[in-house]
């Protein structure tokens, strides 16, 4: 009887270990036009050869939260099994003007993709609490004290869930990472370029340290 | 039914100062209420302290559902700034570790404006501009 309880015992913290590691739920947060669904397209490519969404150089082009169930991620012999969770930007104000003034863009469109774009803020925000683990996408290349920022690792900080911060665009001139390390001392923060794939050993490197903590 | 805000030409700039005693006893639903109530009669809220994180994100949400519902309001523009307290001393930082805890972060201040007249919060670690349309 007592052995019984103990094998029972053993087998359950044995199985919610082995689930909670072997597939990890793995947000992509951050401002509009960051480049996290490109970083997550790059994750995805590497790992199942297929896109998780489309990217654009207009803001709020990801309006809904996108999903890649699994993703099998190996690196220097370590497994890790992830489900991605690619969300829409988070933005305190939307201007359906700034796409028919900026992008040239028609009215009717314009709002339409105005008023997913609110809706996708919300559906974002909701998803924080489901989240093991969180990668905050910045642009290196904007200031990184926007108010934006600093709510989401609040929140995140707020709810225990292990943060990596990675300042994206590296590539370009005005990319300036030690200003994102310095806003943000007490995080891992690592750079890349998700369009060229510029530092991505580091940033697998950062993932698996991120991993460790989910 | 859409709801119209009032037209916000620029006729001369409003800011409001909250105290912190004003919203310390509102939970978290009605502190949001009282605010995004001023900046819908296109007022420039200064609020001593600031709001908790699981707040902020209330504020945003709320923010993008009456973006949605309010025809002309187009969101917010926000700002913290933050006492320096890097250079205080060990014991200083519990202190006022325990005071926040206790009250609130009232030596903090957040600004909030709606972004039909503040263009841009420009928040650097030391000083904060504010850009009006």
């Amino acid at each position: 009887m007592v052995i019984k309880i103990f094998r029972d015992f053993t087998k359950r913290i044995f199985a919610a270990i082995f689930r909670r590691k072997s597939n990890i739920k793995l947000g992509f947060y951050g401002p509009p036009n960051a480049g996290k669904t490109s970083l997550a397209n790059k994750l995805c490519k590497d790992w199942t050869g297929e896109e998780i969404g489309k990217v654009s150089a207009i803001p709020h082009e990801t309006r809904n939260v996108q999903f890649k169930e699994e993703v099998n991620i190996s690196y220097k012999g370590k497994n890790l099994k992830f489900k991605l969770i690619d969300t829409p930007g988070i933005a305190t104000k939307i201007d359906y003007e700034d796409f028919t003034n900026k992008f040239k863009m028609k009215k009717k469109q314009a709002q339409q993709r105005a008023k997913e774009a609110t809706k996708g803020v919300v559906e974002a925000i909701k998803w924080l609490d489901d989240m093991d683990a969180v990668i905050v996408v910045l642009d290196a290349t904007k200031n990184p004290y926007s108010q934006v920022n600093i709510t989401i690792v609040g929140n995140l900080l707020a709810r225990n869930i292990p943060v990596l911060i990675v300042g994206n665009k590296i590539d370009l001139r005005k990319a300036d990472l030690k200003k994102v390390e310095s806003a943000f001392p007490e995080y891992d923060v690592v750079g890349i370029s998700a369009k060229y794939g510029k530092n991505i050993d580091e940033f697998y490197e950062s993932l698996f340290k991120l991993a460790k903590k989910a | 039914m859409k709801k119209r805000m009032k037209k916000s030409v620029m006729k001369g700039l409003t800011i409001q100062f909250v105290p912190f005693s004003e919203i310390s006893r509102l939970d978290s639903v009605e502190r949001i209420k009282k605010l995004l109530k001023v900046i819908l009669s296109n007022k420039v809220i200064v609020l001593q302290g600031r709001l908790k994180p699981e707040e902020e994100t209330r504020l945003i949400e709320d923010t993008m559902i009456m973006i949605d519902n309010i025809k002309g309001f187009k969101g917010v523009e926000l700002a913290v700034i933050s006492a320096d307290k890097s250079e205080a001393a060990f014991i200083q930082k519990i202190k006022l570790g325990i005071a926040n805890a206790l009250v609130g972060h009232q030596d903090d201040l957040t600004i909030i404006g709606p972004a039909t007249i503040v263009k841009e919060m420009k928040r650097d670690p030391k000083k904060l501009e504010i850009m009006m349309r």
